[in-house]
């Protein structure tokens, strides 16, 4: 079966073009969608999105893919992600809170709203321990807080300078980790590759120029990120791992995740395997509207 | 080939251009967005923007 699958995209990343070439390869007919060109109405869906099976959200602004999935789910057209695991990851408070309720390991961490509560929750961890904001990626903004005064200057800095999320103080444990952390690429929790991310610096992530290299899952590591997937709703998902001595610590789940680095890492045909799941999704999404028809 | 907006450079295009697509001008670092294909037609890429990300 051929499907008319909507690319939604505001850049078009190795990620992207892996993803359309092996769609266009299987005869699929792709409508890319350039999210910063559309409108999206509230009563009607645009005709650009007539005959759409299936839409990929491969939205580089976190605010944007929030909203557009919202409207295809409203659109009666099936996305992937869903907006519901796509609000779920978006947000690190709303991660942490899933993955704690799911009983999937996570490092401890606290909320605070003013300066004067960061420092106590920052006392209470002792130092280091990390500060993130509660919106970004690629390791943007994160601060491993060494000291009182550092703590004091950083906090002061993001009540100051930041948008209104930065006064929302998410202060988290600092793991110990091996020097790496690693990265699942899972489709509903089915691990697609995994790879460690090893760097120097304690942010350990590829966007920030860490190592990669093939990691083989164990069943600890298998049976966490099942959980953690199905704790935020399933879906495309990059979950990423620590190794705390034996065992794993989920630190979080993304949403509109980049796999090239993964790509380049192993031997795994990554945009063939998710395309082996975009069909599956698409046929299940079109046999629920056969049942309910 | 087509030309930088920035500098003025050549920049040398692959054949499977993808309209939204960034490249990188080997002159003067300017990232490019690809606007169209038929012809070829670069643009400065938006800035980095503070939610973007995976």
């Amino acid at each position: 079966m051929t499907l008319h699958v909507g690319l939604l995209y505001s850049r078009i990343r190795k990620d992207e073009k892996l993803l359309l070439t092996e769609l266009r390869e299987r005869d699929h007919e792709v409508t890319k969608i350039d999210v910063r060109k559309q409108t999206f109405d509230i009563s009607a869906a645009p005709a650009a999105f007539d005959g759409l099976d299936i839409v990929v959200d491969r939205c580089l602004a976190t605010s944007r893919s929030l909203y557009a999935t919202q409207f295809f789910e409203a659109y009666g057209i099936p996305v992937v992600n869903s907006h519901e695991t796509a609000d779920i990851c978006a947000d690190k408070v709303q991660n942490s809170l899933a993955l704690e309720k799911a009983g999937v390991p996570t490092p401890a961490t606290k909320v605070a709203f003013t300066k004067e509560t960061a420092m106590e929750a920052i006392e209470e961890f002792g130092y280091p321990c990390v500060l993130k904001p509660v919106v970004g990626s690629w390791g943007r903004l994160m601060a491993k807080i060494d000291s009182e005064s550092a703590a004091e200057a950083i906090l002061e800095h993001k009540a100051t300078l930041g948008h209104y999320e930065h006064k929302v103080f998410y202060v988290q444990e600092f793991v110990e980790k091996p020097g790496r952390d690693i990265r699942v690429l899972a489709t509903d929790g089915e691990p697609i590759a995994a790879m460690v991310r090893s760097s120097d610096h304690w942010i350990t992530n590829a966007a920030k120029g860490a190592e990669t290299d093939v990691f083989e899952l164990d069943d600890e590591a298998l049976a966490l990120v099942r959980k953690a997937s199905d704790a935020v709703g399933g879906g495309l998902l990059g979950i990423d791992l620590m190794e705390i001595g034996d065992s794993y610590t989920v630190h979080e789940v993304n949403h509109t995740v980049e796999f090239k680095a993964l790509d380049d890492a192993v031997e795994t045909d990554i945009a063939a395997t998710v395309v082996d799941w975009l069909e599956g999704k698409a046929d299940a999404a079109a046999d629920e509207l056969e049942v309910t028809a | 080939m087509t030309e930088c907006v920035e500098c003025g450079a050549e920049v040398s295009l692959h054949d499977d251009l993808e309209v939204g697509e960034i490249i990188d001008c080997t002159t003067c670092g300017a990232e490019l967005e690809v606007v169209d294909t038929e012809p070829p037609v670069l643009d400065r890429a938006p800035e980095l923007e503070e939610d973007w990300g995976e």
